[in-house]
């Protein structure tokens, strides 16, 4: 603790301000941790994006949460590794094979942009420790839009025969991945333009220089709230549960889903994701799960998940595996067909 | 101006004691991590996040906006004293400011940024509050044909008003232009100039660039010809500062133009770095001085640091009405919004007009306190000029190492400085503009990306840059002021014009 860094002394601050209310609580979730393996030295989350987008906010509630509960005893400090979309980040997990002390934060980028484009790691660099949460996609298009159903939008893409503009946030990530899997469903053609960020293609959708785009919830529902911009399906095989009324008494829950809209992709979602470099013992493992568990049970991240109207998805161990090797098999197929596939080397 | 009333009870929400409180500590923290190379605002602000998790919304807003103003102050230090620009948008702050520090004249400098900077802060943020409510609506106006037009107009504005050599400035404007394009192209999603490394995936990090072509490169310029450095024997009193104020009136033509640069940039998406470079530029080229630019004019300083400020506070508003940030800073700021439980859009300001009107009050006394605390900095710092160079310049290249390290950790940082840091040298010594080639690094790709953006949506069509009224005049403005030079020449009737402004 002596090498404690300023991150840690802030933390520490907010800590003292915090067991006030917690009490004893604290102490009693000890326990249940403290069997086998626990960190030695101080951890770092390394997030694969730069700060303020959805995955550094997942690592940092994290942190929080783990901080809040003293869930660990050694600092934990989180460190922005979003360059080359995410690998920048998975690069250094790969160069930290074996050290439990380095966690990192991603999405499914982790298994598909070493299909896309050449990296410097491969998937077996790292070891997935579990999925956390699910962010939707909803198909948008602006108010003054003349269709108000998907089909009617793809009937309209459909006669202005390729001109039509479907915004989205970076090339062969998930919106281009989605926009293209919504054109091999129905069968037109999009133009897709690329923008920095999911904030960026919501600006534009609201002032009409874009024709839709494929936002998440989150990054659409401040232009949503103000009646610029509206929602017309959600890739999801249900439904979403949040019940509040956003804008002109249209909800969350009142968004039909695609197989109700007759448009496909049936469903469509990114997994948050978290990782351990490969090389590190099961028990470690186990302790980053137990741990993640935990901090899944709390309000706070019930909170986080409701704000940004992601839904709750935890899979670990084999189950995940398993729904990683599948899903990266599907897309490698798909990403064949687009001529995306990259022959890494 | 129903503004009025809502601003004051923003007051209300401002200036409790606690806020106060929380102000001065920001502010206290910014100028710290502004005066560390390297650790930046962006980083600083990132650090003090978790604090933030569990105060009330606009504390925290209070003390992380507080900390940004702190961090864009101790930016402008920085790049007097040692010629090392903190933060992007207080590069053109050096062209200047730095000769007049080793002219003896630090504290003037430092003094003259401060209160430039207050000035253009303080217009920024009345002007905010005056268009609040119509920011949503004109920002949306803005489709990447707008973007690119606004970018074209701060190269423009630069590299037509500049009064080097053509030839060596467009060889500078394209190798930053090349550096901007290394790492993952948002268009295509391709790897360009990458040659298979990892470490350049990430691409070529401003700053790295910056403290290696000016800290180091300085560094090594000045080693260069000794004979002429000498410590500054004369002693910094706090009167420096007032005589500096006793003289701002003289700059009131520099001090508005500036800042209406600023906050036109700041409403629109040029944002800062690209205010400070338009406006030096112009000041350049309109100023009675303009001889002595680049050799320590006061004006050069004053020009910059207005703007950059006017357009680094107008550009919070359309961040948090559209939730689109302008800079690494205000992108941590937003993510906190979030956590905080806020929803950043145009009904953040009918949602939580508390929130929103607390912000834009605490702007007018977080920039007071600031410029206040970090005058009473200035006979600190400006002593730092009377340490011999022999002492000085060990001191500054590990600054500038350390600090090339801090931007992400990484150790290939620090080689590639060095790397910069004899590219600044040979540049200044075969007499090559540097700004051009920082400016093309940080605007360079966002121009690229709104240009292919563009072509996307127009189907190549480039009359896409003259299709409605304001992308038409930015486009057009823009295009003149880069044939400035002949025109004027043109208009004026050749020679004698010509002969007059160059005595």
């Amino acid at each position: 603790m002596t090498r404690a860094a300023s991150p840690c002394a802030l933390s520490a601050f907010a800590a003292s301000r915090r067991a006030l209310l917690l009490g004893g609580g604290a102490l009693l979730a000890r326990p249940a941790l403290a069997q086998a393996w626990q960190p030695q030295r101080p951890v770092e989350f390394v997030v694969a994006a730069a700060p303020g987008g959805g995955t550094d906010q997942f690592a940092r509630i994290v942190q929080s949460i783990i901080q809040k509960l003293n869930l660990v005893r050694t600092p934990v400090i989180v460190t922005n590794k979003g360059g080359g979309a995410g690998t920048e980040a998975f690069v250094y997990g790969r160069g930290a094979a074996g050290d439990p002390h380095k966690v990192v934060f991603g999405t499914n980028n982790v298994w598909l942009m070493p299909l896309v484009t050449r990296v410097g790691y491969g998937l077996s660099d790292l070891r997935p420790v579990a999925s956390m949460a699910a962010d939707e996609f909803i198909l948008w298009t602006h108010a003054e839009a003349a269709f108000r159903t998907a089909r009617d939008l793809i009937e309209a893409a459909r006669e202005r025969n390729g001109a039509f503009r479907m915004g989205g946030s970076q090339a062969r990530d998930t919106d281009h991945i989605l926009t293209k899997q919504i054109e091999r469903a129905t069968g037109v053609t999009f133009t897709y333009v690329p923008f920095r960020s999911g904030g960026e293609v919501a600006v534009q959708l609201a002032g009409a220089h874009v024709d839709a785009n494929t936002n998440n919830p989150a990054e659409n529902v401040g232009q949503w709230r103000a009646g610029r911009v509206r929602p017309l399906c959600v890739f999801s095989r249900e439904r979403l549960s949040l019940t509040e009324k956003v804008h002109d008494g249209v909800g969350w829950s009142d968004i039909p889903t695609a197989a109700e809209a007759g448009i496909g992709p049936e469903e469509f979602r990114m997994p948050r994701t978290v990782w351990l470099p490969a090389r590190t013992t099961d028990a470690q493992a186990t302790f980053w799960t137990q741990l993640l568990a935990r901090v899944r049970e709390t309000a706070e991240w019930k909170a986080w998940l409701e704000g940004g109207s992601q839904s709750d998805l935890w899979q670990t161990g084999t189950e995940l595996a398993e729904f990683i090797r599948q899903d990266e098999a599907t897309n490698r197929d798909h990403f064949r067909e687009y001529g995306w596939l990259v022959e890494q080397g | 101006m129903e503004g009025l009333p809502a601003l004051l009870h923003g007051f209300e929400v401002a200036l409790t004691a606690y806020h106060v409180g929380l102000m001065v500590v920001g502010v206290l923290i910014g100028i710290l991590v502004g005066v560390l190379p390297g650790l930046g605002a962006p980083n600083g602000v990132a650090l003090l996040m978790p604090l933030t998790f569990f105060m009330p919304p606009v504390s925290a807003i209070i003390l992380l906006s507080s900390m940004y103003w702190g961090a864009l102050l101790g930016g402008s230090t920085t790049s007097i004293l040692f010629n090392i620009p903190g933060e992007p948008s207080s590069v053109a702050t050096t062209f200047d400011g730095h000769p007049m520090a080793r002219q003896g004249r630090a504290a003037e400098a430092l003094s003259l940024a401060f209160l430039s900077s207050g000035f253009g802060a303080l217009v920024g943020v009345v002007t905010i509050t005056m268009v609040a409510d119509d920011i949503a609506t004109f920002a949306l106006r803005f489709s990447p044909a707008e973007y690119f037009a606004v970018y074209l107009l701060a190269f423009c504005a630069f590299i037509g008003m500049g009064g080097t050599d053509a030839l060596k400035t467009a060889v500078s404007l394209l190798i930053g232009l090349s550096l901007a394009t290394i790492g993952m192209d948002t268009v295509s999603g391709e790897m360009r100039l990458t040659f298979g490394q990892d470490e350049l995936v990430r691409g070529i990090s401003f700053l790295v660039a910056v403290i290696g072509l000016f800290g180091i490169g300085e560094l090594l310029a000045t080693a260069d010809e000794t004979e002429k450095v000498e410590g500054i024997t004369a002693r910094v009193r706090l009167a420096a500062v007032l005589a500096t104020l006793a003289q701002m009136p003289r700059y009131t033509v520099a001090l508005v133009r500036s800042a209406a640069i600023g906050i036109w940039m700041g409403l629109t998406p040029g944002g800062p770095t690209a205010a400070s470079f338009m406006s030096y530029g112009v000041a350049r080229r309109f100023s009675r001085n303009a001889g002595n630019f680049g050799r320590g004019e006061p004006e050069g300083v004053v020009s910059p640091e207005t703007s950059d400020h006017a357009a680094g506070v107008s550009a919070l508003l359309p961040m948090l009405a559209l939730g689109v940030p302008g800079s690494a800073t205000a992108a941590v700021m937003l993510g906190g919004l979030m956590i905080w439980g806020l929803q950043p859009g145009p009904t953040l300001f009918q949602d939580r007009p508390d929130f929103v009107w607390g912000l834009i009050a605490s702007m007018y006394v977080a920039n007071l306190v600031a410029v206040v605390l970090v005058l009473s900095t200035v006979p600190i710092f400006a002593s730092v000029m009377r340490v011999p160079f022999g002492l000085l310049a060990p001191l500054i290249m590990t600054i500038c190492l350390t600090g090339a390290w801090m931007v992400s950790n990484n150790g290939f940082d620090v080689l590639l400085a060095i790397g910069f840091g004899v590219l600044g040298y040979l540049m200044k010594k075969l007499d090559y503009p540097i700004a051009p080639l920082v400016l093309a690094m940080v605007l360079g790709d966002k121009a690229e990306d709104a240009f292919r953006q563009s072509m996307l949506m127009s189907q190549g069509d480039l009359l896409v840059f003259w299709s409605n009224p304001l992308v038409g005049t930015i486009t057009t403005v823009a295009l003149l002021l880069l044939a400035w030079p002949p025109l004027s020449r043109m208009l004026r009737g050749g020679a004698p014009a010509v002969r007059r402004t160059a005595q």
